[in-house]
């Protein structure tokens, strides 16, 4: 399993992750590496075994609806990047 | 006056109580060792004196006024203790070992911390860690390697590697670390101390910053299994702040009431005993299996046989999991912000820049693998075989009560061992990612050492929320012997 160079490209972008050519180049080897290591789970015949996404009993855990206290306003913006007006302040997102 | 920083959680509690010793006395004396050997292990990345003195301070003051009103003591009041980076600490800021993260304070307690400050804990610093938990070395944090007690040219392990190192050189009685894939027990492992990773649903995961979140558990690092089942047993139980704890509290007996291992079954798999494994560390786990035969356990040979698939599975399941929980951090609310130009660049770059290597090829192979057209082919086949795996060991568990297996295939390896070669350190996860994808308990501890002199771990397996008979069979492996009482020297 060989990934492009644009295959590799692409998922940087849908992972918002900006990459350097050099590290486009490395993990380009690294990840056909370690799929080429997972494609032996193909090998397995499942068609006939559940899934586990947790380890855990399925069971919903409901609360009561009873307002509480979170985070203040000011706690969240105290580590905020960058604030205006007492808002979380980003750059445009349209032109 | 007797060392204090060679004393156990146990010494200390009953030191503290018998007021042998005061809270600033021991948190000093263990602030004037990390002082002396801090440069050499590189076990923290924040170390808080003032905070931890401060504290410690008020932990005397509140024993004092107890005394006078006869109120009772909390059990862990004024015993210093150190936390694994990736767990916030109201007030400290928590890194993860990322610079993605170099300035965030958490304005709330991990519940798994709150609840050994509301037990009278001490904290004397964040520990070093692989970036994200993500690593086996300690050698993927951006604040530089942490190294090995034992020999300073090898690494502690990871991810908990500076826990696990601060443990080993006596900086601290016990270290808390976390455990995605064998990151409490490898280091445990490499570092010659005794470290728990829970039951998956045994210790609320509030306040620790996920990784992987079907399979990350909150853990203890000591040396020894009766220390780390008394700050396992005060962190364990239901919180509301995390859907996968369960009612079900933690059990009331503790190792030390009754240490026989009279009658209990012991299985050894036979798929952890491959070629490949360094023969000291099989020799010393198939010593340590004889000595609890010697003792009374049943010794059953069993197979896990989808064992193999450990190691694909979890690198499929692990990494697309961390690509959603790292999705968060895009510069917006906290963390690091690159801004030059629009929003989707702020995200591009605060991201390329603020993560390291191995986060962003986990990043990377996360996304594929959840991408449209792979996903089934990815993750869902992981999911199923994740099923094989996990019936593996109900299967087991009808047999045996506890499963008794090599940590690591090595003992510590150098520093710069694995260059560029993630495949390679990602072997060295092998023989912990099993009790990960299944969720069942694992505990690992000292059973020898190398010729190099580099301590050897075995690792227990247990039955969803058993832990007990995990520490009960440690515990008396650990009364019968003295490998965990070796300390390297500095």
């Amino acid at each position: 399993m060989t990934l492009s160079r644009e295959e590799v490209e692409h998922i940087a972008l849908l992972a918002r992750l900006d990459l350097s050519e050099d590290e486009i180049t490395r993990y380009q080897q690294q990840l056909s590496a370690i799929l080429d290591h997972i494609a032996q789970l193909q090998a397995l015949d499942t068609r006939h075994i559940p899934i586990t996404s947790s380890v855990l009993p399925p069971r919903t855990r409901l609360r009561g609806d009873e307002p509480k206290t979170g985070l203040s306003r000011e706690q969240a913006l105290d580590i905020a990047p960058d604030v205006e007006n007492r808002q979380f302040r980003v750059p445009p997102v349209m032109e | 006056m007797a060392d204090l920083t060679a004393f156990s959680v146990q010494e200390c509690i009953t030191a503290l109580n018998q007021g042998d010793v005061s809270s600033v006395e021991l948190t000093s004396a263990l602030l004037d060792r990390i002082a002396q050997y801090e440069n050499q292990i590189h076990a923290f990345i924040t170390l808080t004196p003032e905070k931890a003195l401060k504290r410690a301070k008020e932990t005397d003051q509140i024993r004092s006024t107890l005394k006078k009103s006869g109120g009772e003591t909390p059990t862990l009041l004024g015993l210093p203790l150190a936390v694994k980076d990736v767990l916030c600490l109201a007030g400290t800021r928590a890194t993860c070992g990322s610079k993605i993260l170099e300035n965030f304070v958490p304005p709330f307690n991990a519940t798994s911390v709150q609840r050994l400050l509301d037990e009278g804990a001490v904290v004397l610093g964040k520990t070093n860690t692989d970036e994200f938990a993500m690593g086996s070395s300690t050698e993927n944090s951006a604040y530089g390697v942490t190294h090995n007690p034992w020999d300073l040219t090898r690494v502690p392990g990871g991810s908990s590697g500076g826990s696990a190192a601060a443990a080993a050189a006596m900086f601290t009685p016990a270290a808390l670390g976390t455990d995605t894939g064998g990151s409490v027990r490898q280091p445990a492992s490499f570092c010659g101390v005794t470290g728990i990773k829970p039951t998956y649903g045994r210790v609320s995961r509030y306040g620790l910053i996920a990784y992987g979140s079907s399979l990350d558990s909150v853990g203890v690092l000591a040396r020894s299994a009766a220390d780390a089942e008394i700050i396992f047993r005060l962190m364990a139980g239901f919180d509301a702040r995390d859907a996968t704890t369960l009612d079900g509290s933690v059990p009331d007996a503790a190792c030390s009431d009754n240490p026989q291992v009279k009658g209990l079954r012991i299985g050894v798999p036979k798929e952890y005993f491959i070629a490949g494994i360094q023969p000291a560390v099989e020799a010393a786990v198939r010593q340590a299996i004889s000595l609890y035969q010697s003792l009374g356990a049943e010794i059953v040979e069993i197979s896990l046989p989808h064992t193999e698939y450990a190691l694909p599975v979890y690198y499929l399941i692990a990494p697309a999991e961390a690509s959603a929980n790292l999705a968060r951090y895009d510069g917006v609310r906290y963390g690091l912000r690159v801004e030059d130009g629009g929003m989707i660049d702020m995200f591009l770059q605060s991201r390329g820049r603020g993560f390291g290597p191995e986060v962003k090829r986990r990043i990377m192979l996360g996304t594929y693998a959840l991408s449209a057209g792979y996903y089934d082919a990815y993750y869902g086949q992981a999911q199923k075989v994740r099923t094989l795996i996990k019936s593996d060991f109900e299967r087991a568990f009808e047999q045996v009560d506890a499963i008794a297996a090599p940590v690591a295939p090595t003992t510590a390896f150098k520093i710069g061992g694995h260059g560029d070669d993630p495949l390679a350190m990602y072997l060295e996860d092998v023989f912990t990612l099993p009790a990960n994808l299944a969720g069942v308990p694992g505990l690992a501890f000292p059973v020898g050492f190398d010729g190099e002199g580099l301590p050897i771990g075995m690792q227990l397996m247990g039955r969803h929320f058993d832990e007990t008979t995990l520490f009960r069979l440690a515990h008396a492996y650990q009364s019968s012997t003295n490998w965990h009482l070796r300390r390297p020297a500095l």
